[in-house]
């Protein structure tokens, strides 16, 4: 549905994305992660139309979006990181011309206002000046704003930037209830967000891929460390000898209050394990598996450097 | 023509929800009826002082005394407001980024800029029409001449939509409001007074300074003189005002 291929933007001497390429498939969310300054705004922007690339290709839904920008702009939704709202029009009012210049015909528009209305929970404000309404309902305006036209594509410029945690949650909420057949593309810095939201993930940083591909694909492919953590009810030290007996264990180490338990690859000790703690009757309070979690994928992306 | 309309609607809204366009109409009025107030005290006194002589009498003309003069009048008037009116077209959507929303929807720059524009045309024909009550009382109490007066309001409108479409650029250019304000003041003063260096000018040099003045094709018109080189020239003034817009638009692409 999104094709990025080597994509290049200079703003005068500053390389802001270099030799870009990702790919979302249709009716998935992407995350497009990174530090700040990393090109995620820049890259949104090209996709949008706002800003042409210096050079590569980028397409949205089968359209070039230099070549065919206003095709593209007609099925695409952009929430911009700063939302582009008049304070002076009432929320109802703004959505009305959203609509208009979205090319809603005149006959639907009136329906289309009411659906996002409703689908980003506005009906409370609709009356109200946008100058007065909070940040949540804000931002909610700027969502229902790009999905006015039901495109097939949403790109979404760090939705939950400067809301409460409650906000964000409903942000959330309301972005996988807009999954359905549309493609959306969000970036944020916030890595619990991609978890959360996202079926892959784009990392960048200054301007360049460092990997892309699902969670579970990345993880995979990062992943070290094969085991489990396991917590006993005593608390008890002295232990790592009777695990280190367990035939197939490589490696055992006191973590925290508790034991991180290795294997190689392709091994699950996870019923011996389980067997040997019952039998002694130890008190087995806790044993989850040493997965890579999200932040120490960002930071071994991003530090390490390791490209897939 | 749709898409033209919407940005147009958004902004002849937003000049009446806001008080811009209330006490740029107000102060306005107010000026134009102290002028008007003024010219047809001394047409009155005029009038009185040459009652005794018939022949002079027949001299006189509303027209060219009370109607002429007042024109020039707002045109002054419209040369410090107009840049105060067209400042935020489009200094406000860039700082505010709400350029953002318009520029990813699938409208073009042209129909962006004819919209703002022509919302700006609708304040100046407000304005214009409000002080055609002055006029409708001198045909209440005298027999002026309507086709001068109407070429008279042909050339004030004309003008001031070529000093909208000088806002409109400097708009384009900056996203400071004060700064764009200042811009179009200084330029459209400039192209006011070209004609005075004219004078001291010889050759076809005068020729050149003479036609690019405001001054100058406004002057005809408040006589009621209809010239299509005035014509002309506003026309170009306005289309290329609005070229220069689009052109800087264009270029933010490729910055």
């Amino acid at each position: 549905m999104i094709e990025v291929e080597h994509l290049f933007k200079k703003y005068g001497d500053l390389l802001a994305v270099h030799d870009l390429s990702f790919s979302v498939e249709k009716g998935q969310i992407w995350g497009l992660l990174g530090p700040n300054a990393a090109g995620k705004t820049t890259t949104m922007r090209i996709l949008t139309g706002y800003i042409p690339a210096t050079d590569g290709k980028a397409k949205v839904a089968g359209y070039d979006v230099f070549e065919h920008p206003n095709k593209v702009k007609r099925i695409t939704g952009y929430l911009p990181e700063n939302v582009p709202l008049y304070p002076e029009m009432t929320v109802q009012s703004f959505l009305h011309f959203v609509a208009e210049i979205k090319q809603i015909p005149s006959t639907k528009r009136k329906e289309a206002v009411e659906k996002a209305i409703s689908i980003s929970s506005l009906k409370s404000v609709r009356g109200r000046l946008i100058k007065n309404i909070s940040r949540g309902f804000k931002q909610r305006v700027g969502i229902a704003q790009a999905l006015i036209h039901d495109p097939q594509v949403l790109i979404l410029d760090e939705p939950t930037i400067g809301l409460d945690p409650a906000q964000i949650i409903e942000i959330r909420q309301l972005i996988k209830t807009l999954k359905g057949d549309r493609t959306i593309i969000l970036s944020t810095h916030i890595l619990a967000e991609v978890t959360q939201t996202c079926d892959g993930v784009v990392i960048i940083n200054e301007g360049k891929l460092m990997a892309s591909g699902s969670l579970e694909e990345l993880t995979a492919s990062l992943q070290q460390k094969y085991g489990v953590f396991i917590k006993l009810r005593d608390g008890g030290k002295g232990k790592v000898e009777h695990f280190e007996n367990i035939s197939g264990v490589d490696k055992v180490s006191m973590k925290d209050d508790g034991y991180d338990i290795e294997w190689t690859k392709g091994e699950d000790k996870r019923d011996d394990l389980t067997r040997y703690i019952v039998e002694r009757g130890w008190g087995l309070l806790e044993m989850r598996p040493l997965s890579l979690n999200i932040e120490d994928l960002y930071l071994r992306v991003i530090t390490g450097g390791t490209e897939q | 023509m749709k898409n033209i309309w919407a940005i147009c609607k958004k902004e002849i809204k937003s000049y009446f929800t806001s008080p811009i366009a209330y006490v740029a109409i107000f102060v306005f009025l107010v000026l134009v009826g102290f002028f008007f107030h003024s010219l047809i005290l001394w047409f009155n006194t005029q009038s009185m002082q040459m009652a005794q002589n018939p022949y002079y009498l027949q001299q006189m003309n509303i027209n060219q005394m009370v109607f002429s003069p007042l024109f020039h009048n707002i045109s002054i008037i419209l040369l410090l407001m107009i840049p105060l009116l067209t400042m935020r077209l489009f200094s406000e959507e860039k700082k505010m980024k709400t350029d953002e929303l318009l520029y990813t929807s699938p409208i073009s720059i042209n129909q962006i800029i004819l919209g703002k524009y022509f919302a700006s045309l609708f304040v100046l024909l407000v304005m214009l029409l409000l002080t055609g009550i002055l006029s409708l009382l001198t045909f209440a109490y005298g027999n002026p001449e309507l086709k001068p007066i109407l070429i008279g309001y042909l050339g004030l409108f004309l003008m001031g939509a070529a000093f909208m479409a000088v806002g409109i650029f400097f708009s384009s250019v900056t996203e400071n409001q004060i700064v764009a304000a200042v811009l179009t003041f200084g330029s459209l003063l400039l192209f006011w007074i070209l004609n005075w260096a004219s004078s001291s000018a010889g050759g076809i040099w005068r020729e050149i300074l003479n036609y690019v003045s405001f001054f100058q094709h406004f002057d005809d018109m408040t006589k009621g003189i209809l010239d299509t080189t005035d014509l002309v020239y506003y026309i170009s003034f306005i289309f290329l005002g609005l070229f220069l817009t689009h052109s800087v638009i264009q270029s933010r692409k490729w910055r």
